[in-house]
């Protein structure tokens, strides 16, 4: 069995979850005693596909065409199954990014293959039946989920498996597959990016806000805060619902699941459906002026006080901790 | 417009998640269930379009007996009918299998499910549909506006949206901004009781893949906390003692 990993592309260049999941896709091969072939589609530079070789792919194969500039899931589903069946791939590997949601599902159906979405860490490969660890219960449990089929798609979480530079070679090879016209029914007619900043899901470190902020006016303090540790920005469900911050920042049960490295939590009582999406981050800072705010019970740190007093001083703080 | 919303019955959102026999199964004792609050936007999304006599709403259902409440709510809520397929809901793979078998001779120009359900998160559903019934799925949708045979949909990327025109029929996975929640009046409840509910057996659908064994996180050790006044002490943890900073 070889392992095929599929890098997808923002804008013709590679994000930083695009080398988590090469690197997780060769711990995997690794352990299999087998080779990693990426495939990337789309135009991306000569260089960086180079590059994916620094994460352990030896071989890229690379569909640049014009009708795929774009991302289709239908089409882009029918390229990666058609690799995976040239390079003989019985494992595909992709990021559980919200491009990969709508991707995984039909590479899967495609090639009969049981699929696991949303893994956290390094499958067990020790039986020909894949054991794989996903977040479930928006982040209450794992499922531990074997794939009994012969083909298998695991899809890994953002920020869930460090980058492995393993220093290798790789050869890019031009891959050009037929696309049936049925797969091109959907048109992209515009992209907009209302960010140019780290995006919520991959943000190794998020600053959230909730409902103890009062009003929109005061988030300044919030991005400033951001801006400073280069974390994104996030918030709790009344606030998006009440049109303060925008639907793609909530997080929680009903929003965005997270696991940064550091999640800050600021005027956020820490209601259950908002813990369910933030539970696994890594490190968990709150900011609350009630000393019983639930939160601080699944905090890491925490500081009683009032957020316009204590926020405009830790973004000082740690200005002049960068600063050094 | 003939539409088809897919509804899953799921552990209300306060549910404290635990686990018996040794991890392997789902612990139901004491547990509500509620419509996947993302399968309320899809049905709310199809109220509105096919309000004013525009269009059809049948709700699909995955599930045995003990989901029909939710199915009378979808149907109070303004569906016009209802198919259960009687099955424990194994997997987004055996669902989907469901959802295509029943749909695919029956000329539906919509389908919408929610993006995900908030048990097992999967996002699959709309996908695998789409595949099986080879129409264009769109996993993550904010935005959904249909005009003659196509429509216009705002789907979800990392940082901002895709605007993408689709020819109907397809499918797609409501998230929030689609439509506001709709909740069921008086006469919805009055007529629920005697709107059509069609029971069928489901297909069979090889198993893929089976879930083992459940975990749950661990529990994080006590809070330190930190006086207001010396938020450098903070900065000083998070650099050097918990190192993310
Ligand atoms: C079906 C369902 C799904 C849900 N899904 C989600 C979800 O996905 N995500 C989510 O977030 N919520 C969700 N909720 C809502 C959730 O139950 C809570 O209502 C919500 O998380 C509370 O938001 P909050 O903490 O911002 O506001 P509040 O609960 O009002 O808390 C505000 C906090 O700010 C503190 N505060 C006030 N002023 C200051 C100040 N000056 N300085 C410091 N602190 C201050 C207060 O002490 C308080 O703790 C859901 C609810 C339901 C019913």
């Amino acid at each position: 069995m070889s392992v095929l990993v599929y890098t997808e592309n923002t804008n013709g260049s590679f994000k930083k979850s695009v080398y988590e999941v090469v690197s997780y896709a060769k711990a995997i091969a690794d352990s299999l005693n087998t080779s990693l072939t990426a495939i990337s589609i789309g135009d991306v530079e000569q260089s960086a596909l180079t590059a994916l070789g620094n994460y352990g792919a030896s071989r890229v194969l690379n569909v640049s065409s014009d009708q795929l500039k774009q991302f289709v899931n239908q089409a882009y589903a029918s390229v990666i199954a058609a690799a995976a069946d040239q390079i003989g791939a019985d494992l595909i590997v992709l990021s559980n990014s919200f491009s990969g949601k709508g991707l995984a599902p039909r590479v899967a159906a495609k090639v009969e293959a049981g699929l696991a979405d949303g893994a956290v860490e390094l499958p067990d490969v020790s039986s020909d039946n894949i054991t794989v660890k996903k977040a479930a219960f928006s982040g209450k449990a794992f499922a531990i989920t074997e794939l009994t089929s012969a083909k298998k798609v695991i899809a890994l979480n953002p920020n869930s498996f460090e980058l492995r530079e393993t220093g290798g070679n790789t050869t890019v090879e031009t891959f050009q597959p037929d696309i049936p016209g049925n797969d091109l029914a959907a048109i992209i007619q515009d992209i907009v990016r209302t960010t140019d900043k780290v995006t919520l899901p991959d943000a190794e470190i998020v600053v959230s806000a909730g409902r103890g902020l009062k009003g929109p006016e005061n988030w300044g303090m919030i991005e400033e805060l951001a801006d400073v540790l280069g974390a994104a920005t996030a918030c709790s469900k009344p606030v998006s619902d009440a049109g303060w911050r925008p639907h793609s920042e909530h997080v929680g049960q009903t929003g965005i699941a997270v696991s940064p490295n550091l999640y800050i939590a600021i005027g956020i009582s820490g209601a259950i459906q908002h813990l369910a999406g933030v539970s696994a981050s890594k490190t968990i800072v709150v900011i609350n002026k009630d000393p019983e705010a639930p939160f601080f019970k699944v905090a890491d740190y925490g500081i009683v006080g009032d957020a316009f007093d204590v926020v405009p001083r830790l973004t000082a703080a740690i200005k002049a901790y960068k600063g050094n | 417009m003939k539409i088809l919303v897919c509804i899953s019955n799921v552990p209300d959102t306060t549910s404290k998640i635990t686990f018996t026999d040794d991890g392997t199964t789902f612990n139901t004792a004491g547990i509500q269930y509620i419509i996947n609050p993302y399968d309320e936007i899809a049905l709310s999304k199809a109220i509105g379009l096919a309000e004013g006599g525009q269009g059809t709403i049948t709700v699909i259902n995955i599930g045995e007996a003990n989901t029909e409440a939710a199915i009378r709510k979808a149907l109070a809520t303004g569906a016009d009918e209802a198919v259960r397929v009687n099955a424990a809901p194994r997997d987004a793979w055996f669902v989907a299998h469901q959802i295509a078998a029943y749909a695919k001779d029956k000329g539906f120009d919509l389908i919408l499910t929610g993006r995900e359900s908030i048990d097992y998160n999967g996002s699959q559903v709309a996908a695998f549909v789409g595949e099986l019934l080879g129409i264009p799925s769109v996993s993550t949708a904010k935005k959904i506006e249909i005009a003659d045979h196509s429509a216009t949909v705002e789907r979800e990327i990392e940082g901002g949206k895709e605007v993408l025109s689709i020819p109907l029929p397809f499918i797609a996975g409501t998230a929030e901004g689609v439509a506001e929640p709709r909740i069921p009046n008086m006469r919805g409840i009055m007529s629920a009781r005697t709107k059509p509910l069609e029971v069928i057996e489901p297909i069979e659908v090889p198993v893929l893949s089976k879930i083992t064994r459940y975990e749950t996180p661990e529990p994080r050790g006590t809070v330190t906390f930190v006086d207001a006044g010396e938020v450098e002490k903070l900065v000083d943890l998070l650099h050097n003692k918990a190192r993310v900073i």
